[in-house]
């Protein structure tokens, strides 16, 4: 039970695995296992055609699609403030997040900017979807290694975020918050200082299950050194998110990119891991739910005063025009292509989903991996179904 | 300070846990019996003030899954002054919502421009039948009178919210 | 047996047969009650089933009433009279252990010469059931499992006699009586209040003898077998109904059997903990069953918190543990007991 630690062993675990792609030419009749469509570990409908030689997998590729619903298609029909209630159903646990870059997408074509209070609100339920959503991950991931606990603690604990989540916007899971030029409504009374509450606690989630799970001695035997992504290959595979910040490429387009958000305006630090593998994308993802409950308490205190609307025509007709608007979402990052052709809904939207470049990368990763390692990758590059298939 | 093993600081919070659940209660609610009060805005389901409604079909045309379905008729309505001529308005026969295919996103309620349609909070109208879940207008004014009162806003808020 | 009325042969053979049936099935009960829906519940901050009588104790019924009720579906590529079979394997092993142990002075269905090696050996028949099940199944998730299982439970089968072995060298005898008695009777270096229950002295034994049957059972950080997240249920995949239900309490019955069986090799069987007091008085036949339940329900207590608790191993780090930490330790663990056996 050793713990490796060190990078010379990592680098000896990559080129096995690299070994194990060569192998693949002269490989004797293995077994074909289907992981999926319904299987516990797909959360969902992902399919994952296994060819194993024991207990090891020589080749691998995920086949996605089983819940495509055609979003892309449907946004076409819809006027621009219908989309937004569409869009929350794509990356389901981080709802909220679905809605902003296309908001911001159609703003920038109506070249509308939404006042300061509304772009401080957005980035804090921005940021408590991004904790709802990855303090789920931090449970899930316990389920796919077989520990039991750690996701009721999410549960529970998520539940805190949901309920501020639907206290300000009026649905848990689906907020439709968002505006063209700002948001539905102002926060209610006592938000404030329940959200700095909750934070508090999301804080002791963190570490609880520091010490539940990410200290355990078995768990660390069971992460480090799997499922290593090179930079290079993260990068060429175009991942994003903390599945390319755990292969120790430093880009938060949080930070990068100059968006009408609040997120330049608070102290915060976006946290990247040089080793590549499973344990360092997670800790990567357990970092950023600290950092998001920081950027949540700094926009609470210097939270502006004044309209949370700017001025929009009653009836929106978005100029004719191409707009592209991306940002970091819990996920990776999600961005919007909207094409107006200047009528009440937009002529073509093309929406970019982190999970389906994530999970791309599978093939490549979880060649030369054993059976019970092939969950824990697909568990820590963090895919959700309706992210992939939208 | 000496490190403990990850191993045992696991085993230790779990049985913190139990212990907190044993000495001040589960997290969880024994749902039929008690219940947890929603938010105020929470989009439980949406209500109907039949005489606020002009038959302006603005909800059911901006429903972005079209489950609204509204019939109505013109009629002759006294003059509001004596003498005057008799006014034409519009009679409501029917307003079904069909919470089977609605999404719960809230765009009837605003766009709504006579203040007839409100969220209310309820949450326990399931059915066994999906047909069931059709609602008229008799079954969405039955639900006006668990609309709350709309909540105070946070400090710094600058509009006094509509509804 | 030394009771009050003669029973004839008959009568005794009924007795029997029904005490291992209680003995069997009350303690899978009651783990199944205490831990699986109430302690786990409550370290998950929940609490579990409360509709089904009080506090929900009447919910394991409800459950077995469930499974019976279910069809009985067999895959139609299974081999069908193994694939039947397999769950009877599993279930008649623990009714094989508990033959074994005794609860009292005289309260024992059989009491061997050489108890701890027929415990140790019957143990392993519940592998074959597994195989079966795996092989049977016609399915691929349990065939991985029911290999994964064989590999395992072989690997743990050595460190688990190995750790006993410092046992049967300290009470020098392979009866279960006779270790009973070696304990009750002992005395740590000379002091002789609680008697000597091997925890103590030998608790590096202790530690091998719980992380093996942890392993034997298919307990969590050694899940792999039935690992949910990777092969669906492992060999349990295709059961369903009544023959699910047998594995099931076969789980918790071989969880309660392997704790009774560590309770009385380490923590002094039915005796209680006191050297001044008489142990073979006849109403310690009634005494010694509930001290032995209470030692067994604490000792399974343990493998269930564990089981909450961690996350599990992968096969080959399993395998990587057994031979090569917990093989030579129990070795080194033999040679200390048998110098300081020879030294005093």
């Amino acid at each position: 039970m050793t713990v490796i630690t060190d990078r010379e062993q990592l680098r000896y675990i990559a080129g096995q695995a690299a070994d194990a792609r060569v192998n693949v030419e002269i490989e004797t009749e293995g077994m074909t296992l289907n992981i999926g469509p319904q299987h516990p570990a797909t959360h969902g409908t992902l399919r994952i055609v296994t060819r194993l030689d024991g207990e090891q997998v020589v080749w691998a590729e995920p086949v996605a699609g089983y819940m495509h619903r055609g979003y892309e298609k449907l946004c076409e029909v819809r006027t621009f403030p219908q989309v937004t209630t569409l869009v929350n159903r794509i990356d389901w646990l981080g709802s909220f997040a679905n809605e902003v870059p296309f908001i911001l997408a159609t703003e920038k074509l109506m070249e509308v900017e939404a006042p300061p209070r509304a772009q401080h609100i957005r980035t804090i339920l921005f940021e408590l979807s991004r904790i709802a959503n990855l303090s789920l991950f931090l449970g899930d991931l316990g389920v796919q290694l077989g520990a039991l606990t750690p996701v009721f603690y999410a549960f529970r604990d998520r539940e805190y975020v949901l309920n501020l989540i639907e206290g300000a916007t009026g649905g848990r899971f689906h907020p439709n918050f968002d505006r063209i030029g700002g948001l539905k409504d102002d926060l209610p009374k006592g938000w404030i200082d329940e959200t700095k509450a909750v934070m508090k606690k999301m804080r002791r989630f963190c570490d609880e299950m520091d010490d539940l799970l990410f200290g355990n001695e078995i768990y660390q035997a069971r992460t480090r050194g799997i499922g290593v992504i090179p930079t290079e290959v993260a990068l060429s595979y175009g991942l994003s998110g903390a599945n390319l910040r755990g292969s120790g490429v430093d880009w938060d387009l949080r930070r990068d990119q100059p968006l009408p958000m609040a997120w330049d305006k608070c102290d915060w630090k976006v946290w990247t891991h040089t080793d590549g593998d499973v344990f360092a994308r997670v800790w990567v993802r357990l970092q950023e739910t600290r950092e998001a409950t920081k950027i949540v308490d700094q926009l609470l205190d210097s939270l502006p005063s004044g309209p949370i609307m700017a001025k929009v025509p009653r009836i929106i007709k978005v100029p004719e025009g191409e707009a592209w608007v991306s940002t970091e979402n819990p996920l990776g990052e999600m961005g919007y292509y909207v094409v107006s052709r200047g009528e009440t809904g937009p002529f073509r939207v093309k929406i970019r989903t982190a999970s389906f470049n994530n999970i791309s990368v599978a093939s490549w990763v979880l060649r030369g991996v054993y059976v019970p390692d092939v969950i824990a990758i697909l568990a820590s590059l963090y895919f959700i179904l309706g992210d992939i298939d939208r | 300070m000496a490190k403990l093993p990850g191993v045992i600081k696991g085993l230790g919070v779990t049985l913190g846990t139990m212990g907190r659940t044993i000495t001040k209660g589960a997290n969880t609610v024994q749902y039929p019996r008690e219940k947890e009060a929603p938010p105020l805005r929470a989009r439980g389901v949406i209500a109907l003030r039949e005489e606020n409604c002009t038959v302006c079909m603005l909800c059911a045309r901006s429903c972005p899954d079209w489950c609204i379905y509204i019939e109505g008729h013109k009629e002759k309505a006294p003059p509001r002054r004596p003498g005057g001529k008799p006014r034409t308005v519009s009679a409501l026969d029917r307003f079904d919502i069909d919470y089977a295919l609605c999404m719960y996103c809230g765009i009837c309620v605003e766009v709504c421009p006579f203040d007839a349609l409100f969220w209310s909070p309820e949450y326990e109208y399931s059915e066994p039948k999906i047909a069931d879940l059709l609602h008229d207008k008799d079954k969405l004014g039955e639900w006006m009178e668990t609309v709350p009162e709309y909540p105070e806003l946070e400090v710094g808020a600058d509009k006094k919210g509509k509804k | 047996m030394t009771l009050a009325v003669d029973i004839p042969y008959w009568g005794q053979s009924l007795l029997r047969v029904v005490g291992v049936l209680v003995v069997v099935l009350l303690p899978a009960g009651t783990l199944v009650y205490l831990y699986l829906f109430k302690m786990m519940s409550f370290m998950q901050s929940r609490l579990g089933p409360m509709e089904a009588g009080p506090y929900g104790t009447l919910q394991l019924f409800a459950e077995v009433g469930k499974f019976i009720q279910k069809e009985d579906i067999s895959p139609r590529g299974a081999d069908l009279r193994i694939f039947r079979m397999a769950p009877y394997v599993v279930v008649l092993t623990v009714f094989l252990i508990y033959v074994a142990i005794p609860f009292g002075p005289d309260a024992v269905f059989a009491d061997f010469e050489v108890g701890v090696f027929y415990v140790l050996a019957v143990s392993s028949i519940s592998v074959l059931g597994v195989l079966m099940a795996g092989w049977a199944s016609a399915n691929k998730y349990s065939l991985i499992g029911g290999l994964r299982a064989a590999g395992q439970l072989i690997a743990y089968e050595l460190p688990m006699v190995l750790a006993v072995l410092g046992v049967v060298i300290q009470a020098e005898t392979m009866n279960m009586q006779g270790i009973v008695a070696a304990q009750s009777g002992g005395a740590i270096v000379g002091i002789d209040l609680i008697g000597n229950p091997f925890i103590i002295t030998q608790f590096v034994g202790f530690l091998i003898f719980m992380i093996a049957i942890q392993a034997e059972l298919t307990q969590t950080p050694f899940d792999m077998p039935i690992a949910e997240s990777e092969l669906v249920a492992g060999y349990m995949t295709e059961y369903s109904g009544l023959r699910f239900l047998l594995f099931f309490i076969g789980e918790f019955a071989a969880a309660g059997a392997f704790a009774a069986v560590a309770a009385t090799l380490f923590l002094g069987g039915w005796a209680l903990p006191a050297s001044w007091f008489d142990q073979t008085q006849d109403f310690m036949n009634v005494i010694g069953p509930l001290v032995l339940f209470g030692k067994m329900v604490l000792l399974a207590g343990i493998i269930f918190w564990v089981r909450f608790t961690y996350p599990r191993f992968r096969e080959d780090q399993l395998q990587r543990f057994a031979w090569k930490v917990l093989i030579p330790l129990s070795l080194a663990n033999i040679m200390v007991t048998g110098v300081f056996k020879v030294a005093f």
